[in-house]
């Protein structure tokens, strides 16, 4: 836990001079953050494009009135009065091919334009925006769990099974993430994956869910063991040992709760990389796949197009830097308010 | 120390084995992923399958095709590509090495000057105005995507301003060999260095303000102080130095990467055929030995960058030395 200052020196100038009782360490850590107005206000934005992607069904159907997810190349719509193609013959070059509608700045119908498919951008990124969230949430989770079960297994039994799990984490650190990432994601995306009782489809999101986690589990595993290798030799648990309390509930009661601040600033930060990581994967069309979207997969549909009609590309590369950005500040936030002398810094 | 670079050495090659299994066991041994299939293309009949098997080495028992791989790509080097017969896999990733060399220490050079100048501004001035804009241009620059930011350069560059004075100089997307025109080299390589750089300014940026603000805590600074050494003194020659030692860990690590492929998503936006995109293509060919040579390569950098970050920390800190 941060430093537990007494509580007699949070009574300074400018306070009455009544005593405020002790506030216990999350409380103190939750008026910390909450009087800090950055975080708090990328909090808001975080919040903000959480819903707003939640409302991609309500915009699709009762304000744009498009289905984004089938294609409509023949479509037209109605533009100042005039019927424009959604699909239109290219002026470019040398007049060959064709160019989607570009963005009509009008919320009721293609505001961004349309891609290739002369599917609705706006809609499509919207609904992108649920994939992407969801696959750095669930990841992240999930990514956390695995690392903080192998961090205090490893860090608190220590012998064989630390060396075991060391070594392994080792093999995996050393292994670039995004190649490992990429390796795994070629292999399983076209026939997906079986073990026993538990099918993972070639379509399915779970796919890059659990191959993000599993990169990113020795990033969170080691400092957590480190923490619990110290936290070993303190005096509270050699305390309880000499008590005679069972190792699990050492484990659990005592030094879990002490490397729980690690694991929440860590929420954030992961959610942040591994929506950066789950982009990337898609952009190699090796992430989420047709005919689900994500912002990943918008860009690379974008591609393409870049030279001609650039938003394609250029709107789900704002809502990932806004969101991840977003994340950033709220994890230096969430740091500063929990854990002010740690130096817990991840990419 | 000979016993410590002994024992560094020992982990190498454990974790280089390691690695080389954990790879292999991926593409050969994971339930559903059949390189025969692969090759042979979908579709493929029984017959086509078993014999596409046979004269891959597909068919012998896992432990023998990796003894054989490995033995092929380390002491024969004739190691050739499934997908390209007859291509051997070696000269062609030190055919591709020069092009991510280049791109990644010109980087570097970018991310190194920035972040150096960018942490020692915003330390310096603690609490300002701009201190607090340069962190959040530092957290802007952690939060964009690498290929995003490139495809948005190249928008800038190669349309309609690529017309004006402004970047009529930009090239064409592609690579030029430093021996074959320098002045060429550069200037296709310069938007990519930047674009590169950007995320590890941020980062390392960031970092080494952070440090900076905790070393001026130090007993040392306030050592340094009442001598009465001025601040900017100070600030490089006492509390830099410190700080360094955490940015000499990052980078090892980060360049030992980046060397060994994971700048791949750069190379795949500027069309660089670097050692990335190599292992990139590799992975969607699922052409085995490829893959499997340019892991090796990327992690031969991670590890041995890992061991140089590790020595380094013991010159640079004496504090570690003793300890």
């Amino acid at each position: 836990m941060s430093s537990s200052l007494p509580a007699t020196t949070e009574v300074g100038e400018g306070l009455a001079a009544v005593p405020r009782p002790a506030l216990g360490p999350w409380a103190r850590a939750g008026r910390k953050l909450v009087a800090d107005r950055t975080a708090m206000g990328a909090l808001g934005l975080f919040i903000l494009i959480v819903l707003a992607c939640l409302a991609a069904p309500l915009y699709a159907t009762y304000v744009a009135h498009t289905d984004p997810f089938t294609s409509n190349v023949e479509g037209s719509i109605t533009v100042d009065g005039q019927d424009v193609d959604l699909i239109q013959p290219s002026t470019e070059g040398l007049g060959l091919g064709s160019v989607p509608l570009g963005p009509t700045w009008d919320y009721h119908a293609y505001f961004l334009g349309a891609d290739a498919q002369g599917r609705d951008v706006a809609a499509r990124l919207l609904y992108g925006g649920r994939n992407s969230l969801l696959i750095g949430g669930a990841s992240t989770a999930i990514c956390l769990f695995l690392a903080a079960l192998t961090g205090l297994v490893s860090g608190f039994f220590g012998g064989v099974t630390d060396m075991l799990i060391s070594r392994l984490l080792d093999v995996l650190w050393a292994f670039p993430i995004y190649l490992l990432a990429i390796s795994l994601s070629i292999v399983l995306i076209s026939h997906g994956f079986t073990i026993g009782p538990f099918e993972i489809t070639s379509g399915s999101l779970w796919l890059p869910i659990w191959i993000i986690a599993i990169v990113y589990v020795p990033y969170v595993a080691r400092p957590i063991r480190g923490q619990v290798l110290a936290l070993k030799e303190s005096e509270f648990v050699l305390a309880a040992k000499g008590l005679g309390v069972p190792d699990w509930r050492i484990l659990l009661r005592d030094i879990l709760p002490n490397v729980m601040t690690t694991i929440i600033v860590f929420v954030p930060l992961m959610v942040a990389i591994n929506m950066l990581t789950e982009s990337a994967l898609s952009f190699l069309s090796i992430g989420v796949q047709a005919p689900d979207a994500s912002w990943g997969t918008i860009i690379q549909d974008g591609q393409d197009l870049i030279y001609t009609r650039p938003w394609v590309a250029i709107a789900p590369g704002i809502a990932i830097v806004l969101t991840v950005l977003a994340l950033n500040i709220l994890g230096d936030g969430l740091r500063d308010a929990l854990d002010p002398r740690a130096k817990l810094r991840i990419r | 120390m000979v016993s410590l670079l002994i024992r560094r050495f020992a982990q190498m090659i454990f974790v280089m084995l390691g690695i080389s299994i954990l790879v292999f066991l991926i593409f050969f041994a994971t339930p559903g992923a059949d390189p025969a299939s692969r090759i042979a293309g979908r579709n493929a009949s029984p017959e086509v399958l078993a014999a596409v098997r046979a004269s891959f080495g597909l068919d012998r028992p896992l432990p023998i095709q990796y003894a054989v791989m490995m033995r092929r790509l380390f002491i024969d080097q004739d190691l050739t590509s499934f997908v390209n017969r007859g291509e051997v896999v070696v000269p062609e990733i030190m055919g591709a090495a020069p092009v991510t060399l280049s791109l990644v220490m010109g980087a570097a050079v970018f991310w190194i000057f920035g972040s150096i100048a960018i942490g020692l501004i915003a330390a310096a001035t603690k609490g300002s105005f701009l201190d607090r804009l340069l962190m959040v241009l530092g957290l802007i620059g952690i939060s964009m995507p690498v290929y995003w930011l490139g495809e948005i350069v190249n928008l800038i560059t190669q349309k309609d301003l690529h017309d004006t004075w402004l970047f009529s100089w930009v090239p064409q997307l592609g690579y030029t060999a430093l021996t074959e025109d320098p002045w060429l080299w550069f200037k296709s390589l310069l938007l990519p260095w930047i674009t590169l750089a950007i995320l590890y300014i941020g980062l390392y940026g960031r970092v080494l303000r952070a440090s900076l603000v905790e070393a001026g805590q130090e007993d040392y600074i306030r050592t340094a102080r009442s001598k009465g050494l001025s601040e900017s003194r100070i600030l490089v020659r006492h509390a830099l130095r410190t700080s360094l030692i955490s940015f000499v860990t990052l980078f090892g690590l980060d360049f030992g990467a980046l060397v060994g492929g994971s700048a791949l998503l750069t190379e795949v936006v500027f069309a660089l055929h670097g050692v990335g995109r190599l292992t990139y293509q590799a992975l969607l060919d699922l052409d085995l030995p490829v893959i499997m040579a340019t892991v090796m390569y990327a992690s031969f950098f991670v590890v041995f960058a890992n061991a140089l970050v590790d020595i380094l920390y013991g010159i640079l800190d004496p504090r570690v030395r003793v300890a």
